[in-house]
């Protein structure tokens, strides 16, 4: 292990420069100098940016006009902005659809795979091929089936003018929005499923059918604490997802109206005329809402690292 | 007194296989029924693709068809210049994967090889980075782009220019790449990286010659995931380019749904050429997907 020189320890004990030539030090300086000045100027230094003008009044465009605001803008958002709630409602009932719906799917759909029924490797394509498709093709996919001349409305026997309007009608556009992220997510976690499937050990399930435990029993005694990590990971997708959830709603209105969702919202105060630090103060909204699935997430992958 | 026991257990046993079967079944119907209900949506859309637009506005949806072809696609291709918006995502996927894998690959050997005091930190920062909302970062992003335009007097320089859209890219999926590359080299044994520095290898050396051939495996599987998620990005290239011309196909897709709202099929036919690439990557490198979808497993 001395050749595991540590290069902070290096300066304290001369000893063990001869290691490093000069050329290595700056070999090293750059492979991680580079790398890291890129992620922190594009990544950690605008989020802190991000966090300190969603206290200040400005338009975006000079440097010079930037205001003080005190907690001003999150002020507007939390008691003059309905559409605020409206959208933080969406994004709570997205979860719960993804948590109590969409997630338990995938993982069933995994466990069924998992056991080699006929067909699985054409079932496991059939499922994951979804979630290779960008969000703007799904829109364009779904908008056949859905449109007033789609498919559904064919089914149902509707002519155009009395057709149902599955995105304008606020009765059912989150429930079709979410049918066709489900679409893509169901795929994603069985993958992600059947992945830790696979690395459980089969002999414990053998042993707890030989003990003649059910399949629901196994599942739910044997095989469901056994893949904590997995699960842990998946929730934490599962809630992330959700608030992210941009694109999709995007493409089906264009970036105007439509279903609120908070990433949309943010959209629609950063980007073009109307940028004021609203929209900051919305980015960080979204941003403490993903603090804990991230912190769980970091967690559970580095666990062995900390310890 | 085991057979004693035994005997009267045998059947019961034998029953309960039966029903499993039964049950077996049932969930074998259910997963294909599903199965098809799933790519149905894909397989509709690209029957409609291959017909007029005009015949299902006379006909209605189920009519019969009387044209089918792949005029859509010609048409599609010429009039909505998808070959254009093909180079511009060429331009962005391209460098953006070759410079993540890269610099992903540099920091993961350095903190897995060279123990510091910060690696733990580093990789958390990275990996934690990746995660966050890209909404959080865009407005200093956005505005440092055009500052650093004004500064070499050019205000495309980053802002409305591809490579302004690489390096945000790199930036961003660097982390997962760190991550992933760092805990694949945790399981390549340190006495092969030890031989190479007894020899004398230098740093540079170490990595380019014993680290990276090694590296093969999670390198195809992470560069098959990146080009997905780059190639189906939406967001940056939406906020950081104004020029439509120099928009990849994925952000181009949604200016074109409104220009050809009166032509849907041929909008289709648009949608089905955009995915071509993705299933490509899919159904002929679908272990390395799998395989890089599951090192990490944080997003898709």
């Amino acid at each position: 292990m001395t050749t595991e020189t540590a290069a902070l320890r290096e300066k304290v004990s001369p000893r063990r420069r001869r290691f490093f030539s000069r050329q290595d030090k700056i070999t090293l300086g750059f492979f991680i100098g580079i790398p890291t000045f890129l992620h922190l100027a594009l990544v950690w230094l605008p989020a802190i940016g991000t966090i300190l003008l969603s206290f200040t009044y400005w338009t975006g465009i000079r440097v010079e006009d930037i205001k003080f605001a005190g907690v001003a803008n999150y002020e507007n958002i939390f008691f003059n902005t309905p559409i605020f709630w409206d959208a933080l409602r969406v994004n709570v009932v997205w979860i719960l659809w993804f948590f109590f719906i969409a997630t338990p799917l995938g993982v069933l759909l995994a466990y069924q795979i998992d056991r080699e029924i006929r067909g699985h490797k054409f079932y496991q394509s059939a499922y994951f091929l979804p979630v290779v498709l960008s969000l703007a093709v799904t829109g364009i996919i779904w908008n056949f089936l859905l449109r007033p001349d789609g498919f559904v409305n064919g089914l149902l026997g509707l002519p155009i003018s009395e057709a149902v309007s599955f995105f304008g009608d606020d009765r059912y556009n989150i429930w079709v929005i979410m049918i066709m992220a489900s679409w893509r997510h169901i795929g994603y976690i069985m993958l992600l499923y059947l992945a830790g499937l696979k690395a459980i050990d089969a002999s414990l399930r053998e042993a707890a059918t030989i003990d003649g435990a059910t399949e629901w029993q196994t599942f739910r005694k044997v095989v469901f604490p056994a893949m904590r990590p997995v699960n842990i990971i998946v929730i934490v997708i599962t809630i992330i997802e959700s608030l992210r959830a941009f694109d999709m709603v995007y493409i089906i209105y264009g970036g105007r109206g439509g279903l609120p969702i908070l990433g949309v919202l943010v959209f629609e105060n950063i980007a073009g005329e109307g940028a004021s630090m609203k929209g900051a103060a919305y980015a960080v909204i979204l941003f403490v809402l993903s603090i804990v699935p991230i912190i769980t997430y970091l967690q559970q992958q580095f666990r062995e690292d900390v310890s | 007194m085991t057979t004693n026991i035994k005997v009267p257990e045998f059947p019961k046993r034998k029953k309960k296989l039966y029903a499993q079967d039964i049950k077996d079944r049932f969930i074998s119907a259910f997963i294909a029924i599903f199965a098809i209900v799933w790519v149905f949506p894909i397989v509709w859309t690209l029957w409609s693709s291959l017909r007029p637009y005009k015949e299902i506005r006379a006909g209605g949806v189920f009519s019969p068809p009387q044209e089918l072809g792949f005029f859509n696609y010609e048409d599609a291709i010429g009039r909505m210049e998808l070959p254009t918006y093909f180079a511009n995502t060429a331009l962005i996927t391209l460098p953006a994967v070759f410079l993540t894998l890269l610099f992903g690959s540099l920091m993961a050997f350095v903190v897995t090889r060279y123990s510091f005091k910060l690696n733990v930190a580093m990789l958390l920062l990275f990996t934690a980075g990746n995660m966050l909302p890209p909404q959080l970062v865009f407005i200093p992003v956005f505005k440092l782009y055009l500052i650093l335009g004004d500064l070499v007097g050019d205000r495309r320089f980053l802002y409305d220019n591809h490579w302004g859209v690489v390096l945000i890219h790199v930036a961003f999926q660097m982390g997962f790449a760190t991550f992933v590359l760092s805990s694949y080299m945790k399981t390549i044994p340190k006495e092969i990286s030890e031989s190479a520095m007894v020899d004398g290898a230098s740093v540079f050396t170490h990595y380019w010659r014993v680290m990276l051939p090694l590296l093969r495996p999670p390198l195809a599987s992470l560069a098959v995931l990146m080009t997905t998620w780059i190639y189906n990005d939406f967001f940056w290239a939406l906020v950081l380019m104004s020029t439509d011309s120099k928009r990849p196909i994925t952000s181009a897709l949604g200016r074109l749904q409104g220009e050809f709202v009166t032509d849907y099929n041929l909008l289709a036919a648009g949608a089905m050429i955009a995915a071509i690439p993705t299933l490509i990557v899919f159904f002929v490198m679908r272990k390395q997907f799998v395989g890089g979808l599951t090192l990490g497993s944080t997003k898709g």
